[in-house]
């Protein structure tokens, strides 16, 4: 019953900040409801028994891509003034498409037929433990190329937001 | 401390965080046709991608197998790069053009 409650509870939050962040006029309180929608899908991943997955979450949403965001927001100095909207009716296609979306995925997820789980339950899956013994032994590779991947885009955002003289326009 | 796992509830099935997710994605979805400014467009992008990071983690703790919560760890670490260097490319833009209004930026020309 309690599990339900909060089931509930979350998902709530998390749709009313989702609706929020995309009819939000000011841009920074769109991060702002994006990170309590993080906190509310932080919240799923425990009541799902992913503990470490929760904690990296909130390291790497909360920690470092809303901060990221907010920082880029700040520095373009953007707020409800700047922002322009789309015309009516591009609005009113876009609210008509995301609906039908929505009815369709929900109508097809309905119908689906699912493999009922084949392995026993142990209490283990979703612990560092074992999603560390899986990380470094199945996936090693993808593991490495994973860091090759972050360290490139390091570089990468380094070289794109040096200022260079020559390319730069008016 | 081991948490019960939520499926042996027999209220809460993984239909359950299957529509979870659709509403959630349908949401990002809408964003990205909704908005104008770029830096919205690219949390409504984060948001389709963290509903399926759920539907992803919900079908691990369902079939008991932990290969998908590495997956899961595999998508925030590219969800970072991505974020990372997409903002570098709205900040490079905005220097340039002062604007990040997808409307104004749709012709290639200065």
């Amino acid at each position: 019953m309690t599990q339900e409650i909060i089931f509930w509870a979350l998902s709530t939050i998390a749709f009313i900040c989702a609706i929020y962040t995309v009819l939000a006029k000011n841009p920074i309180f769109s991060a702002i409801s994006l990170l309590l929608c993080f906190a509310a899908i932080a919240g799923h991943y425990l009541l799902l028994n992913a503990q470490f997955l929760f904690i990296v979450h909130i390291i790497v949403y909360a920690g470092a891509i809303m901060v990221l965001f907010l920082t880029t927001l700040m520095l373009m100095n953007l707020n409800d003034e700047t922002e322009k909207h789309k015309p009516a009716i591009a609005q009113m296609a876009a609210i008509g498409v995301s609906v039908v979306m929505g009815v369709l995925l929900i109508l097809a997820v309905r119908k689906v037929g699912l493999i009922t789980p084949v392995k026993a339950p142990t209490p283990e899956v979703g612990m560092i433990g074992s999603l560390g013994r899986v990380l470094l032994d199945e996936y090693f590779y993808p593991f490495e190329f994973v860091s090759i991947l972050l360290l490139s885009a390091m570089v990468g955002v380094v070289l794109l937001i040096k200022k260079d003289k020559k390319t730069e326009y008016k | 401390m081991t948490l019960l796992n939520i499926f042996e509830n027999p209220h809460i099935t993984i239909n359950h965080y299957l529509a979870v997710s659709a509403v959630l994605f349908t949401i990002g979805v809408l964003g990205v046709l909704y908005r104008r400014n770029a830096i919205t467009i690219f949390m409504c992008v984060e948001l389709m991608l963290n509903s399926v990071n759920l539907l992803l983690v919900a079908f691990s703790t369902y079939h008991h197998d932990t290969s998908g919560q590495v997956f899961v760890f595999f998508t925030m670490a590219v969800a970072a790069a991505e974020v990372a260097v997409g903002l570098a490319i709205l900040v490079t833009i905005f220097r340039n053009i002062h604007t990040v209004d997808i409307d104004e930026l749709k012709n290639l020309k200065n």
